[in-house]
């Protein structure tokens, strides 16, 4: 019960600050209310016991994110434009994807339901090995790092390439422009 | 923000506090929550709360970019390496039960081993995305 009440309040604020965001067109305001909707996430995910996916949401969601948009924001003019006539053709589709993700919502097992078919599978062996045999009292650490090990490899090269790449983007040898050029 | 001492003196005694979560999330990763990853960030964090109030070029002394860039490797490197180690002691890759002659000592092992691959490559990866941003920001029109 306290967990639904929480649970509701923190919806509320993320509706708030969602809203507020729509409405708001100075750059800054937006880019900090977006940092204090992550760290409201990451509250949530602690009170889903997701305490290791609160730590990447604060750290990154709500610190690194809200950074580098303060970064862009130097390249970007202050205030959004403002535009005359309501696009109604992607409000459509928003509103449309949202019922279809809300319908998509009611098929799944309830949270932490140990009859979900996702639980059958090897989760109560990697649940009952990983303290048992392997004396590691964090299943989700065991998981990542030694079940689905190949798979967290991949991972991490990923984040190897995406940041090679944003560096070689930003880094790299940028082009002087001459006067030359703006003329024609 | 240099000039700012209430920023400078709560971040000097920030600094240090954060940077040892970083490090006890990391290497307590198979004991209590979090792991490479979450180390990763928080100590890039860290670095980067230092960066955004004494500079850039400050930051710049204490994580020089070459070796940022680096390290962004040598943690894929660690990673795969441990992979292969475990595949030239007769297991399969990413085995770490090999590693050790007592398996359940080889799995700690391994995984320790592997979430510090994880937390240098997310660590520095971050650290030098936002040098590269700030770099950046400073030639803004």
């Amino acid at each position: 019960m306290a967990s639904l009440i929480i649970n509701i309040s923190l919806v509320g604020f993320m509706l708030v600050i969602a809203l507020m965001i729509l409405s708001s067109r100075r750059l800054f305001a937006v880019i900090v209310m977006s940092g204090a909707y992550s760290l409201i996430s990451a509250a949530m995910f602690i009170n889903l016991d997701a305490v290791d996916v609160a730590f990447t949401e604060a750290a990154v969601g709500a610190g690194f994110t809200t950074v580098l948009f303060m970064a862009a924001m130097a390249w970007l003019p202050a205030e959004e434009k403002r535009r005359e006539t309501p696009r109604i053709f992607p409000l459509l589709i928003c509103l449309v994807v949202g019922a279809l993700l809300m319908w998509g919502v009611s098929y799944l097992p309830a949270l932490g339901d140990p009859n979900a078919a996702p639980h059958q599978y090897v989760a109560p062996r990697y649940l009952a090995e990983s303290y048992d045999k392997w004396h590691i009292p964090n299943a989700v650490t065991m998981v990542l790092a030694s079940y689905r090990g190949f798979d967290t490899l991949g991972e991490v090269v990923v984040i190897f390439t995406g940041g090679l790449g944003v560096l070689l983007i930003l880094t790299g040898k940028r082009r002087v422009r001459t006067d030359k050029e703006d003329e024609s | 923000m240099k000039h700012n001492p209430i920023l400078r003196v709560t971040s000097k005694i920030l600094f240090a506090p954060i940077m040892l979560y970083g490090f006890y999330v990391q290497f307590h990763g198979d004991f209590g929550p979090g792991g490479g990853f979450q180390a990763g960030v928080i100590i890039a964090a860290a670095l980067i709360l230092y960066g955004l109030i004494f500079g850039l070029y400050s930051l710049k002394q204490v994580a020089p970019p070459p070796v940022v860039h680096a390290l962004m490797g040598v943690g894929v490197l660690i990673f795969g390496g441990v992979g292969v180690v475990g595949l030239v002691l007769g297991g399969e890759f990413l085995n770490y039960s090999v590693l050790l002659a007592d398996a359940a000592k080889g799995q700690h092992w391994g995984i320790l081993l592997v979430e510090f691959g994880v937390g240098t490559t997310v660590a520095s990866t971050i650290l030098g995305l936002f040098m590269a941003f700030a770099g950046f920001v400073k030639e803004a029109p």
